[in-house]
């Protein structure tokens, strides 16, 4: 009975997650809270309406950090391009919800169509990434994420599409060549990309979605199909002698992290009037804007993913006149919590003061106090 | 007989151009090829991607630039000069950043990459501001005309191409001949073999990162000879462009650097004039992903062999 409680140690240290059902429901506990207190907030109008436009946004924030953790804590393989994943996401739902908009009044039929669709879109593309490209390791793959990023970066940002009385019209050099009849509309407009998307997506869709991407993530991670991943992670030899496919679970957990960064994408993508690819919002920035919340959340904790991203969008807003040294702490603060969490001395040093053990000493201190009176 | 003048002289013309295209890809691919050498051999020695190596380039650029235009010290002082700093830049990253981390994970050491590349990012964006500053080229060399003044080359892509050349036959020499570079062979080949032989691990680690530190100095002068314009972000898309050349042309190898670097420049450079400029980049990146997928090793690289 003892030997079940000896914590895995991966390669990483402890970024192995903590097995326990009541866990997961702490953090699940934590997000409605979170829902509650905002509403009560919202409902007594204490909120102003600049935190009730970051609403939208932080959810997208949280879904994009936990399907990321999926791929860097669970998977041990870094993406950096998961804002690319989340554009494709943003503009196939964007692109539906446009297209369907007035054969679909009812927001509340397009929208989860939207979602599913750049939810798909974003998987698709992470198969066919994941396909090519899982079987190199390490930095190969993190250049490849990157450059994939890039690549669909580029291809949105020439990409025409109208529509008229003959159908669909698709171009990649301007929008005269896509001679349009007329009362022909513009969906995709190149580098202004698409305005006009209907704003479907608030607050409380945000945090519905929030859950589901928690809900599937924590039980994958708890299924046997989330030890057979881990398991890779910390020994991908001795996985594959015990007869685990690696190709197969590795594309598994890297569609599903693409997957929600799409549905991620569609979210944020129905919360603004113009859509377009800029390097701020999809670019290689974003990514690690991203993989910032995951490493300082702690790589392999959703919980720390949901809080360091919550903490880290609302930072800023609150602490104005750090906002132009922001991006120099998010880059600190990568540097420090890798040489925190991996250097030997500092892993010492953490170790004999940790909190846990000081606390321990402290109460058998009292005891022994308690005992000689 | 006027007809066939005039058909030669138009296809003559239509040649220059594509020489043209072709001599600014070399010079360009010569510029990835001296950063690639960096990444090469810091890839191959302490095993680790170095993603800051990029923006080593972009601080050259702006030491070189503040040297002449501000303190107006000749272009030659001023190369001398920005050299010893990113010299010393890539030291001080070497013992502060990675050096803690030499035991640990591959994932936490390039995630620590990363995070000091976008530190210097950041760092120039608030000393020197995001406007570009137009870079006066330090290349003081008189442009080549051939065929009548009908094909240019310039001073720079002169310049760019020989300085490539003289880099890689130096460090070629100085890995096959000198004691230091056999102590970089031994341990690229194996770390621990090479501690118990008597090298210096990390002093050869640290001066790997001198001398890819260096050489990016120099590379951050002819690119922004080459290219005028210097922002924060000038050597993060050049950077990466430059592994490609380094993993396309075989990760580790010194000519292999060489080889990806230049034809990873005409490729950029001819998609650029005859594809589509804005798809460039992608094209450029497309070629990674088929080298990894049909040859993993590159054109020079290597078979790694796995021990269990």
């Amino acid at each position: 009975m003892e030997k079940e409680k000896v914590n895995i140690v991966s390669r990483f240290g402890r970024f192995a997650p903590k097995t326990s059902t009541r866990g997961n429901l702490i953090t699940y506990g934590l997000v409605i809270a979170v829902f509650i207190v905002v509403q009560i907030l919202v409902v007594t109008g204490n909120f102003s309406s600049l935190w009730k436009g970051l609403l939208v946004p932080l959810c997208t924030y949280v879904i994009l950090a936990v399907s990321l953790n999926l791929t860097v804590g669970i998977l041990g393989e870094l993406s950096l391009g998961h804002a690319g994943f989340m554009c494709v996401g943003a503009f196939t739902g964007a692109f539906i919800s446009l297209y369907m908009e007035n054969a679909v009044p009812s927001a509340w039929i397009r929208f989860p169509l939207a979602l599913l669709a750049g939810g798909l879109a974003a998987a698709l593309l992470g198969a066919f990434i994941g396909v090519t490209v899982l079987r190199l390791r390490g930095d190969y793959l993190a250049i490849v994420t990157l450059a994939f990023g890039e690549i669909v970066k580029n291809i949105v940002n020439v990409l025409y599409v109208g529509r008229d009385a003959d159908g669909l019209h698709l171009s990649t050099t301007n929008a005269a060549a896509l001679k349009l009849g007329a009362g022909g509309e513009m969906l995709i407009n190149g580098p202004q990309g698409i305005s006009g998307t209907p704003m479907d997506s608030n607050f409380t869709i945000g945090i519905l979605l929030v859950l589901i991407t928690l809900f599937v993530t924590l039980n994958l991670i708890h299924s046997r199909t989330g030890r057979a991943i881990m398991a890779i992670r910390d020994n991908r030899i001795a996985a594959e002698s015990i007869g685990i496919d690696i190709t197969k679970y590795k594309l598994i957990a890297f569609v599903i992290s693409a997957f929600f960064a799409g549905i991620a994408g569609v979210l944020y993508s129905h919360n603004l009037s113009t859509l377009t690819a800029l390097p701020k919002n999809f670019g290689y920035n974003m990514s690690i804007l991203i993989l910032v919340f995951v490493v300082l959340g702690g790589i392999g904790n959703m919980r720390g993913s949901i809080i360091a991203a919550v903490v880290l969008t609302a930072l800023p807003e609150i602490l104005r006149e750090l906002s132009d040294y922001r991006m120099l702490i998010y880059a600190l603060v990568l540097i420090f919590m890798m040489i925190f969490t991996s250097n030997p001395k500092a892993k010492a040093l953490r170790e004999k003061y940790a909190l846990r053990k000081l606390w321990a000493k402290l109460a058998a201190k009292f005891k022994k106090g308690k005992e000689a009176v | 007989m006027q007809k066939g003048v005039a058909v030669i002289h138009y296809r003559g013309v239509c040649q220059l151009d594509f020489l043209t295209y072709l001599v600014t890809g070399i010079s360009l691919g010569s510029i990835y090829a001296i950063i690639a050498l960096g990444y090469t051999m810091v890839y191959g020695i302490a095993k680790m991607l170095n993603f800051a190596h990029g923006d080593i380039i972009m601080v050259g650029g702006y030491a070189s630039f503040i040297m002449t235009s501000t303190m107006g010290l000749p272009p030659i002082v001023s190369i001398i000069a920005s050299m010893l700093i990113c010299t010393t830049l890539g030291l001080f990253i070497e013992r502060f950043a990675y050096r803690p981390l030499r035991q640990a994970a591959p994932l936490a050491v390039l995630i620590t990459a990363i995070g000091v590349s976008y530190l210097l990012q950041n760092l120039a964006l608030l000393i020197f501001g995001a406007s570009p500053k137009s870079y006066t080229s330090l290349v003081s060399f008189p442009a080549l005309k051939l065929f009548d003044g009908q094909l240019t080359i310039t001073g720079e892509t002169l310049v760019t191409i020989g300085a490539s050349v003289v880099i890689m036959v130096a460090l070629t020499l100085f890995i096959k001949k000198t004691k230091a570079g056999h102590a970089m062979l031994a341990v690229s080949e194996d770390k621990g073999a090479a501690q118990l032989m008597g090298v210096n691990v990390n002093f050869t680690i640290a001066l790997t990162f001198a001398i890819g530190s260096a050489l990016a100095a120099i590379a951050g002068v002819l690119l922004c000879s080459a290219y005028p314009s210097l922002t924060p972000y000038t050597g993060a898309m050049p950077g990466i462009k430059a592994f490609v050349a380094a993993v396309f042309g075989g990760i580790g190898s010194v000519p292999g650097a060489m080889i990806g670097g230049i034809l990873l420049g005409v490729i950029e450079n001819l998609s650029k004039a005859y594809i589509s400029s804005q798809m460039a980049d992608a094209i450029v990146f497309g070629v990674l992903i088929l080298v990894l997928l049909f040859k993993p090793t590159g054109i020079l690289g290597k078979k790694i062999t796995e021990k269990v």
